[in-house]
């Protein structure tokens, strides 16, 4: 029997069979953030073990509520630089090169195919998209990794979902992803890896990908993979370079860990995307997704465009291509956080700044911010935000509020309008 | 080892998330204590008012899908701190299952028929849960109906609830 991308990775990384059922990995990478992390430290410090089992393969970075807001939160960032100093952990990004972690860590080419990866954080799923296997843990599998470099896994039964049809203009990564998330519901991938094929997945860029695996978690899957190619080894090539002597080269060896031809997934479906509507959540759930047209006229307060489902380069410039020449309703509120300094930089440089500038956005430094309802556009009660973030639960951004989760082309446009709407660049057949 | 029984709270809802079990505007808190008033505070159920209804309780039964969401271990040690040790439901979220067993307390996962079952006989009333760890049974009681079932978890999370916990299992083995 062939195995799957997680088979294939867990069989490169196992370290110990403790029990039949458990398969403890050796992690190469370990990221962490201030929310999650500074309890492990100060849980290791406690028991006498501040230690880290390599400084090389941690990562850390400042980013859910930055500039600190308040005496904890700058606690919380206190602890995790104190501790990056003392542990010598050079990737370490405080404020004025922090930003969002699943969309700062692949920026500086902190991720390979192949790769075990864990992180204090449920969207750490997102990682797959580079053929690595990411997934999020809580703070004691965060410690014991900090610790020993190791975590513990259940076999990873794989979900494959063939992604085939292509897409309208003005239907992007993150309708289909709502769609796939809208169609096995927000416990169809429980305690299972996702692995995404077809041609529309051949077909995107990393960052599409990026967009798709970050969602997994919202079906609840363990992990988000999409098989490495050429697109990956292309994003990879400033990092890889002194490796491998060809980009062919780094992809030969990156297709070990291709799914074998006869690999066995616990379940196929096939996604059918060709005719699909730009796609809108409703409720509390992630899997209460519709049509935006079924939504359309619904008033929204706030707009909210970043994250790391969609605050990279390729969203920005989808808003400002249906912002540009607008401004936004009076009676909204739009914000918008490039998710990481170099995305704001080169948004600067493109004048999409001032595109979402002219148009009556606040423009605020990369962080998740309001994403977590935790800083920077906490909504009040009763109102009610258009996000392109990817958690719609009851007081994500505030409690009392309320989440419509779509694509930036979809957020611009109803910021324009004041109320959910589609945008001009989807024109329905 | 922690103790695993007491006075059971039921939720009736499938997919409780993690920001419903304690919100995001509390992970600022760096101690497990400061949690303690702020479990399930953003749970809107009918009948259900956290502050009268969660002291004393020492046992939660729920449906499906328990503590999807966020990977916060805010969820299992704000139950910790509340004295919760044990919840019992038809599925949980990989995540929140790990960090239960990682912490040393038990997430333990029955068929729908028996959780509806124990809804049926149970929820509404004074029920108190007790489990017998050694022999994977756990018994139902409230006044003189009592209902025993068994349970099966993965020979791995028995062993981390033995040594108290994936720290001190990892400890003792890597
Ligand atoms: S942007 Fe939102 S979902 Fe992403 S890591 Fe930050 S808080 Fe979590």
């Amino acid at each position: 029997m062939g195995k799957t991308i997680a088979e294939k990775i867990f069989d490169a990384h196992l370290v110990d069979r403790p029990t039949p059922d458990r398969y403890v990995l050796r992690l190469d990478a370990v990221f962490c953030h201030e929310i999650t992390t500074p309890m492990a430290i100060n849980d290791l410090v406690a028991r006498g073990k501040d230690r880290v089992f390599d400084a090389s393969r941690i990562k850390a970075v400042i980013d859910h509520v930055t500039p600190a807001k308040d005496g904890k939160t700058a606690t919380q960032g206190l602890i995790l630089r104190q501790w990056a100093r003392r542990h010598g952990i050079r990737d370490f990004f405080d404020i004025g090169r922090n930003g969002v972690c699943h969309a700062l860590f692949p920026e500086k080419g902190f991720v390979r195919p192949g790769y075990t990866i864990i992180m204090g954080d449920s969207h750490t799923c997102t990682h797959g998209a580079f053929g690595a296997f990411a997934a999020g843990v809580g703070t004691t599998d965060l410690e014991v990794g900090i610790l020993k470099g190791v975590c513990a896994f259940r076999f990873p039964a794989t979900m494959r979902i063939e992604v085939t049809g292509t897409l309208q203009p003005g239907v992007f990564a993150k309708d289909v992803i709502l769609s796939i998330i809208g169609r096995i519901g927000v416990n169809g991938a429980t305690d299972r890896v996702i692995e995404f094929h077809g041609p529309l997945i051949a077909a995107m860029s990393m960052e599409e990908r990026m967009t798709l695996c970050n969602m997994a978690i919202e079906a609840g899957a363990t992990c988000g993979i999409c098989p490495p190619d050429r697109v990956t080894v292309d994003y990879l090539w400033p990092f890889i370079q002194e490796e491998f002597d060809s980009p062919e080269a780094a992809l030969q060896s990156y297709a070990r860990y291709a799914p074998d031809a006869d690999a066995y997934y616990e379940q196929t479906i096939e996604h059918d995307v060709s005719g699909l509507a730009p796609q809108v959540t409703f409720g509390y759930r992630p899997d209460n997704v519709k049509p935006v047209s079924e939504m359309a006229g619904t008033p929204i307060d706030q707009v909210y465009i970043g994250s790391c489902t969609n605050g990279r380069i390729e969203d920005l410039r989808i808003a400002a291509r249906v912002l540009r020449g607008h401004t936004i309703d009076p009676a909204v509120r739009g914000i918008v956080s490039p998710a990481t300094p170099q995305i704001f930089a080169q948004a600067l440089r493109e004048g999409i700044i001032d595109i979402f500038m002219a148009a009556g956005f606040c423009v605020t430094n990369p962080t998740c911010g309001a994403c977590l309802g935790m800083s920077n556009g906490v909504l009040a009660e009763g109102e009610v935000c258009a996000a392109t973030t990817n958690r719609n639960f009851s007081g994500r951004m505030g409690k009392g509020g309320m989440v419509h989760l779509m694509s930036p082309a979809t957020a611009a446009a109803s910021a324009i309008a004041g109320k959910i709407v589609n945008s001009k660049l989807y024109e329905s057949s | 080892m922690k103790d695993f029984k007491g006075e059971v709270l039921f939720l009736d809802r499938s997919d409780i998330n993690t920001d419903e079990i304690i919100p995001a505007r509390y992970l600022t808190e760096i101690t497990r204590e400061a949690l303690k008033p702020h479990l399930l505070e953003d749970l809107h159920l009918e009948e259900f008012d956290p502050p009268t209804d969660i002291p004393g309780k020492r046992v939660v039964i729920t449906r499906s899908n328990f503590g999807c969401g966020s990977s916060r271990e805010h969820a299992p040690w704000a139950l910790e701190v509340n004295g919760i040790h044990l919840v019992i439901a038809e599925s949980f979220a990989r995540i929140f299952r790990q960090n239960m067993f990682n912490c040393g307390m038990l997430a333990i996962e029955l068929s729908a028929v028996i959780i509806d079952g124990l809804f049926g006989r149970f929820a509404g009333r004074q029920a108190v849960v007790e489990v017998d760890f050694d022999n994977s049974r756990l018994t139902v009681r409230s006044g003189d109906e009592e209902e025993t079932v068994p349970f099966t978890i993965s020979d791995f999370d028995r062993s981390l609830v033995e040594a108290g916990g994936w720290v001190e299992f990892a400890d003792a083995h890597y």
